[in-house]
């Protein structure tokens, strides 16, 4: 196993010990398709026109590592690449906050620390001429303590905006072998 | 004197108890509450294709519009693992294989935090989600 493996296992390990006691049974819709599921897709997903898709997973495993994320799985034949970004999210206003408001309440109070972002990114054929681009970020949050305080799907608008005007940018280099 | 022969009394027997529970869990390694045969009913949908490829690629669609995050997809064996975070861990591995020449079975299993996901009601949910992609019915296995 190599250490990244070890790591990911480690830190999944940890959120799933953190998570466990809050929460005992599946949810019922926790499987189910959301109302929000259509509105997710069309935020998550952009069509390229191109029959290329070798050259798309390049240029979005390209954008992936500009923005700093590691590749961790990637499988050409199904269009999958996997991706994850470690950042330390310490926030000396929250840090401040917290210590007062230790202080005030006479117990510690947590502040974020660590944040694992990862990004998983697919592509479909949607026929001769078009392929879909289909990117998710979710992230997991831990405080000083080590504890869990975050873990959810990002579907902030801006940041697949964003992504989806990096990897346009990227396509046009890639296809210029810049 | 009697104090650490007391105090080395307790410790073995603390460890002895670790030792002992440790063991009991290593036998649970292979067991499921439900029967095999149960499990993989519930787990399993027999699809009228042979395409392979977009079967799974269907399959990656789906567990995205359900919320998961894919975390690994393999074309050679057929499967795809994917995790959903929503203050819970919900981790399912996909995989398809053939039944014949022309039909497949998908067959997905779930673990919800550090449960096996044994209630039939998730599987009914993502078969559903699967076939609206496929535009296909899903069989039962027989």
């Amino acid at each position: 196993m190599s250490p990244k493996a070890a790591a990911t296992g480690l830190m999944m390990a940890s959120l799933i010990f953190s998570l466990v006691a809050c929460v005992h049974k599946i949810p019922r819709d926790a499987m189910a398709l959301s109302p929000d599921s259509l509105r997710d897709r069309q935020l998550q997903t952009r069509i390229f026109e191109t029959n290329d898709e070798k050259m798309l997973l390049t240029a979005s495993a390209a954008v992936l590592q500009d923005s700093g994320y590691t590749i961790e799985e990637s499988e050409i034949s199904c269009g999958v690449i996997v991706s994850s970004r470690d950042r330390d999210v310490t926030n000396p206003g929250q840090v401040a906050g917290s210590i007062v408001l230790g202080v005030c309440l006479g117990a510690p109070v947590p502040w974020d620390k660590r944040q694992r972002v990862e990004a998983s990114l697919a592509t479909k054929p949607i026929d001769d001429q078009r392929i879909a681009v289909r990117v998710t970020f979710q992230h997991v949050v831990w405080n000083n303590h080590n504890q869990v305080s975050k873990c959810e799907q990002l579907n902030d608008p801006q940041i697949y905006q964003e992504f989806f005007a990096k990897l346009s940018k990227s396509i046009f280099l890639t296809a210029h072998e810049i | 004197m009697a104090m650490i022969r007391y105090v080395a009394v307790i410790s073995s027997l603390i460890v002895a108890l670790i030792i002992c529970s440790c063991a009991a869990k290593q036998k649970d390694i292979l067991q499921a509450q439900e029967s095999q045969v149960k499990l993989r009913s519930i787990q399993s949908r027999v699809y009228d294709t042979n395409d392979r490829k977009f079967l799974l690629r269907t399959i990656i669609a789906t567990l995205q519009d359900l919320g998961f995050v894919i975390d690994d997809a393999e074309e050679t064996l057929g499967t795809v693992t994917a995790t959903k975070l929503k203050r819970y861990v919900l981790r399912v591995t996909v995989s398809v294989r053939p039944r014949g020449d022309l039909q497949m079975i998908v067959r997905c299993n779930a673990q919800y935090n550090l449960q096996t996901v044994e209630d039939p009601e998730p599987y009914q949910q993502f078969f559903a989600a699967l076939s609206k992609g496929l535009f296909l019915e899903a069989q039962q296995v027989e």
